[in-house]
């Protein structure tokens, strides 16, 4: 038998071997979207790949992943283990997760199966050509794992539906939407390195563990399953950043612009996984502000620091981000329970022992700000009068989110910033989000904003009933609030608690 | 806290187990810190994997690359070997 080949040799004959010099194209035609976001690339060969894995490998350790999760799948399933998560509100944290996260893997696989197309290089290619695959194996498995909830709670059941139309739901779709027509070298700055490099742990290491936390092993399995791949996806994105850094000095101001840009836009996305942290896991596993000091600021800060010396700096504005961190998802909560009624999960106030947690987390906010409005909304739910916000919000032109930031100094007042654009008014939650405006207003004036289509009648009709059926959401079931939802009553009947509480009565 | 820190997650697990192991005993200035189902292992500089002492610990060989089975996050530049695997920031 021939001698086994090393590492590198493999890779090289396995990768590298694979690409050819076209002989009767030119380049331009084969490649037609390199030169059109203005960055130089000389010499495809430099690209350096880190991770050395070959697609024998590649199918061989991911058919072992998929191997051990589906195991766990099923012996969740056969366990009837949806009884043993720590309580039915946490169900609607995957409900969120169902509607928000698992249609952006599909945009990654698609976008990763379009760039791979794009570059020239076969280092990038391949790399991009298994994150695309990874991508899909990510639906894919998230749609199984969660399939088994679906028989017992509300709001799984149509999905992918909810995500092209459900309002606070343009706000990732519209991430990916905005990646996606951009250029391949913005998209995989956007996705590869601000979003999966910068930010996607803060999703999948403390949100995951939460699930573990609190008996959901079928979504902590299929969370770390995805991040394990995530790994490899953010060696891509370091590795692409690197590697136009070094190519030509004139791609640094671009990079940099890209940067401060899918920063903010990510960092707004990430406001939902601040409430699914702080307020939808029954078990708390850390805070948001402690997740965010712990993989943004200090993780966050160390790559910075070791992208400096080819002139990269920290992304514009992360300083609002920290300030931010405080109030975030007290915020965002506070959103999301008083449009309740619009969303696609039950939405509830946080317990007196929870108030405790949330008021020994945020000393600074917590107790000032957001407790006495909260105990005002648990009032009401226990004179059975649970409050619901009866206007509609008005939408940040850039992110999607409803403008309920507050100023970077001043947790009491709204942060409001405005644009003017061939002669119409646009609005923004933050100087992030008007930035990225002012530098392609052309791209941003063509949102397609949920509030602004349901008051043209583009929704379904113009009552609330009428853009719930449009939603496909069932009115008084999937957007109760919790204690007035049938999972709640559900789920006590299944624990047998309505005989205590007779009991006690 | 050093700005150049480096960390690998790994899940806690059968798997991960002989890693975690062999890694803390390859990097003694490392902090091993433990949460839901997952293991965070922090250091300033570098991280390193060596095939041999998760051979040593697991009595079987071991393929740097298995890695990838029980692999949650990492953050650094890496380099791959067949004898090593490397997470490092020299700045």
């Amino acid at each position: 038998m021939a001698k086994k080949l090393n590492l590198r040799d493999k890779y090289a004959l396995m990768t590298r071997d694979l690409s050819w010099d076209p002989s009767y194209q030119p380049f331009e035609k084969l490649f037609p979207q390199m030169e059109m976001e203005g960055i130089k690339i000389d010499d495809w060969s430099k690209w350096e790949d880190p991770f050395r894995l070959t697609m024998d490998a590649y199918w061989k350790y991911q058919a072992e992943k998929e191997r051990k999760l589906y195991s766990i799948i099923d012996a969740f399933a056969q366990n009837n283990a949806h009884l043993n998560v720590t309580d039915a509100r946490y169900v609607n944290a995957i409900k969120l997760f169902l509607t928000g996260v698992s249609p952006l893997e599909y945009q990654a696989h698609r976008g990763f199966a379009m760039v791979g197309r794009q570059f020239p290089g076969v280092g990038a290619q391949v790399a991009c050509q298994m994150q695309s695959v990874d991508e899909l194996r990510h639906v894919q498995t998230q749609i199984h794992t969660m399939s088994h909830y679906n028989k017992y709670f509300n709001g799984f059941h149509d999905w992918s539906h909810m995500h092209d139309r459900v309002w606070y739901l343009s706000v990732p779709k519209s991430f990916f939407d905005d990646a996606m027509t951009a250029g391949p070298f913005e998209f995989i700055t956007a996705i590869s390195f601000s979003f999966e490099y910068v930010l996607t742990n803060l999703l999948f290491m403390p949100f995951m563990s939460g699930a573990a936390y609190n008996g959901d092993m079928a979504t902590v399995t299929f969370g770390f399953s995805a991040q394990s791949d995530e790994s490899r996806h953010m060696t891509l994105g370091l590795e692409v950043i690197k590697f136009m850094l070094e190519a030509h000095p004139d791609n640094l101001p671009i990079i940099q612009g890209w940067i401060d840009k899918w920063f903010w836009r990510g960092y707004r996305l990430l406001s939902l996984v601040s409430m699914m942290m702080d307020y939808m896991l029954p078990k708390r596993v850390m805070s948001w502000k402690e997740a965010w000091d712990m993989y943004f600021v200090q993780n966050g800060g160390a790559l910075f620091e070791d992208l400096a010396r080819y002139g990269v700096r920290m992304p514009k504005h992360w300083e609002v981000s920290v300030k931010e961190a405080d109030r975030l998802s007290h915020e965002t909560w506070n959103v999301f329970y008083n449009y309740g009624h619009a969303a696609a999960f039950n939405s509830w106030m946080p317990s007196e022992e929870e108030m405790e947690w949330l008021s020994a987390k945020y000393p600074e906010t917590f107790d000032k700000y957001y407790r006495p409005r909260f105990t005002f909304f648990r009032n009401l739910e226990e004179q059975g009068k649970p409050f619901s916000n009866p206007t509609l919000p008005m939408l940040c032109q850039t992110c999607q989110v409803p403008m309920f930031y507050t100023e970077p100094d001043d947790p009491t007042t709204v942060c409001f910033r405005a644009s003017e654009y061939k002669g119409d008014h646009y609005h923004f939650c933050s100087d992030g989000c008007k930035d990225i405006f002012d530098n392609e207003p052309e791209k941003y004036v063509q949102s397609w904003l949920p509030v602004h289509q349901i008051y043209q009648g583009n929704c379904g009709g113009a009552t609330v009933p009428e853009v719930l059926e449009w939603y496909h959401l069932v009115d008084g079931a999937d957007n109760a609030k919790y204690p007035f939802s049938p999972d709640y009553e559900n789920w006590k009947k299944w624990k047998g608690q309505v005989a205590k509480e007779d009991d006690a009565a | 806290m050093p700005k150049n820190m480096v960390y690998i997650a790994l899940q806690n697990n059968e798997d991960a187990r002989g890693i975690i192991e062999a890694i803390e005993r390859d990097n003694p200035h490392a902090t091993v810190s433990h949460f839901p189902a997952m293991v965070k292992i922090d250091a300033p500089g570098r991280i390193v994997v060596k095939r041999e002492t998760v051979e040593e610990l697991i009595g079987r060989e071991w393929d740097p690359q298995e890695i990838h089975v029980s692999l949650v996050s990492i953050s650094g530049n890496v380099d791959e070997t067949e004898d090593e695997f490397i997470l490092e920031r020299n700045n």
